[in-house]
């Protein structure tokens, strides 16, 4: 998984008054505000697919197979006349929510599980950290492969898949962080002043878990556009007719010679967000964690 | 403490982990929708051969005694057979996995040219262009998508300049040319990404040594800044690479099922993705369970070479 190279440390506690600064960070960063721009528009398109899309994405047109970019058709159709300019429009709602329900149901379940491994210790913690090291041990794409295939190929189960397949590393993250806090002094002196454990986890850990998970997962949302498009890609994901940037580009394989720009576009559409994302959490991790810089 | 019972202990950490990537593996088949035994009866509707089915795998026994049986296989090498070739699923990997590991170690060569010297180069002249424009082709290459990337790649080289095979596979010791040069595009296609990982983690290494006082003592005697680092930042920075390079094959080796596919080499991801699709579920957990095992015995292997020697 790419985003598993940019991995991310334990970061000293939140200061007050930091998120305003970090925002100012990000934006004296040109790469960063590229990278935000791309990501916005990205989400505004898919959003507003319905408006945006010149044509109906799966509305077959005999009379225009696999015609060059023209006025008509901006960036060409495909091998059954569907416009390949709307496809992508509406490929990225399906690259949208690959982005982020995979790394909502890898928050969702790893923060209470991190906090309760972190805080808690003993045999939960080493239990729970065995198995988040057995599923490390499975790559993350056989692991989605797997689990789409078992699960039957569809794009919600791809999501749950990814999303599975995403955990471990969120897991080991909020574990750690959380560990790493609850030595801290102040945690101590909450203690001390007789905050029970469930309030000193609520309260003092978990804000301070949140801000390594927010780079994560913008670099695991990348690795999940990628994960969902190579499951498309595969037939494991969204399925036909239905658009998708992994599937427009299995289709796009066969028709290399007469239709290149068939494979060229969505190949520069996943491209172009994996990379913003990335740059993002680059940039997410510089700011706030000054180590890294 | 000794060779042999550092490995020992080393090995015996790596028991649990193994246990439950069993356990996880196991728990696959149980995902099936509905009645195992239909699904894995494929098109095949009559309740006779279901019954067969479920009374060969098991499947009317308690799922702790079926996870018992199929580990207990799995320990004496038996994985299954393939219900589509209908050959053991051990002598399936056995003839696929010498060819992924050959994709496997032409695509870390690539990584390795490109990526660490060019991490040298970044560290050495951080901030520069040459800083700018190295660290952006990293990323580059972490965030290309290999499957369109290996398209790409057969669009230029294969379909206009005609120069290397689109697909295919020739093992080397029929011809040793063509071997290379059906295997090159795809080790590209693989070494690229790693070698963007191995960029960044040698630049951050060598950052890290060369702000260490026993490089500022080196420079403050005078050695030349080659042999500073090249000798004194770039060996105590390569361990952690070395680590990182030791995990990125093993990734490589699982990491392939895209890249065979597109370029049509029978190896260990092909296997895969043809399991998936032939329903051949014994195939698709022996695949994922050689992946995960050697994956962690590669994960592990460079922390012994590295730590053992380094006093407790």
């Amino acid at each position: 998984m790419a985003n598993e190279t940019g991995a991310v440390m334990a970061m000293p506690a939140v200061v007050e008054g930091r998120r305003p600064s970090v925002l100012r960070r990000l934006l004296r960063r040109p790469p960063a505000v590229i990278a935000m721009a791309m990501v916005a528009a990205f989400v505004v398109i898919a959003l507003a697919a319905p408006q945006v899309a010149p044509y109906d994405p799966i509305k077959q047109n005999f009379l225009a197979i696999r015609k060059a970019p023209s006025d008509a058709y901006r960036l060409g159709t495909d091998e059954v006349g569907r416009d390949v300019l709307s496809r992508l429009v509406w490929g990225a709602r399906a690259s949208l929510l690959a982005g982020v329900i995979p790394v909502t149901i890898a928050l969702v379940v790893s923060i209470p599980l991190g906090l309760l491994s972190g805080c808690a210790g003993g045999w939960l913690d080493g239990l729970i950290m065995r198995i988040t090291d057995a599923m490390l041990a499975i790559p993350f794409l056989i692991v989605a492969i797997a689990l789409a295939a078992f699960l039957g190929p569809s794009l919600t189960n791809a999501m749950i898949a990814i999303g599975i397949a995403a955990l471990p590393t969120f897991l080991r993250l909020a574990r750690g962080t959380a560990l790493a806090i609850t030595t801290e002094e102040y945690i101590e002196s909450a203690r001390s002043l007789g905050c029970s454990r469930v309030r000193v986890a609520v309260r003092h850990v978990l804000p301070n878990i949140v801000p390594p998970l927010l780079i994560q997962s913008s670099l695991t949302a990348a690795a999940a556009i990628i994960a969902e498009a190579s499951l498309s890609f595969l037939g494991l994901g969204q399925q036909p007719p239905a658009p998708s940037w992994g599937s427009m580009l299995n289709a796009a394989q066969r028709y290399l010679v007469q239709a290149p720009w068939m494979a060229i576009y969505p190949g520069l559409m996943i491209f172009g967000i994996v990379m913003s994302l990335n740059v993002l959490g680059d940039a997410l991790r510089d700011a706030l964690d000054p180590k890294h810089r | 403490m000794s060779l042999a019972l550092y490995v020992a202990r080393r090995v015996a950490v790596l028991v649990p982990t193994l246990f439950f990537v069993s356990v996880l593996i196991f728990s696959l088949q149980k995902l099936l929708p509905g009645d195992a035994a239909i699904a894995l009866a494929g098109e095949e509707n009559d309740p006779a051969v279901v019954s067969a089915i479920r009374s060969k795998y098991h499947l009317d026994r308690p799922v702790v005694v079926q996870y018992g049986i199929w580990i207990g296989k799995v320990l004496r090498g038996d994985l299954g057979e393939s219900l589509r070739n209908k050959i053991p699923v051990t002598e399936l990997l056995a003839s696929k996995l010498p060819v992924t590991v050959e994709l496997a170690v032409c695509s870390m060569l690539i990584a390795l040219v490109i990526g660490i010297p060019a991490g040298i180069v970044s560290a050495v002249r951080r901030g520069s262009l040459v800083d700018v424009a190295a660290n952006a082709v990293a990323l580059s290459g972490l965030s290309v998508p290999h499957f369109w990337l290996g398209i790409m790649l057969i669009l230029l080289f294969a379909v206009r300049l005609g120069w290397l095979p689109a697909s295919g596979y020739v093992p080397p010791w029929e011809n040793l040319g063509r071997n290379l040069t059906t295997i090159l595009l795809p080790s590209i296609v693989l070494g690229t990404g790693v070698a963007g990982v191995m960029m960044r983690h040698t630049r951050g290494a060598m950052l890290q040594t060369l702000g260490a006082d026993y490089v500022r003592t080196a420079r403050a005697k005078s050695v030349p800044e080659r042999l500073v680092v090249l000798k004194h930042a770039l060996r105590n920075a390569l361990i952690p690479v070395i680590t990182l390079g030791a995990i990125e094959f093993g990734r490589l080796l699982s990491g392939a099922v895209l890249t065979e596919q597109i370029f049509a080499i029978p190896g260990f991801g092909k296997m895969l993705v043809d399991g998936v699709f032939n329903r051949d579920y014994a195939v698709v957990q022996g695949v994922v369970l050689v992946s995960a095992g050697l994956y962690v015995l590669l994960t592990s292997w460079p922390t012994s070479s590295t730590s053992w020697p380094t006093p407790a």
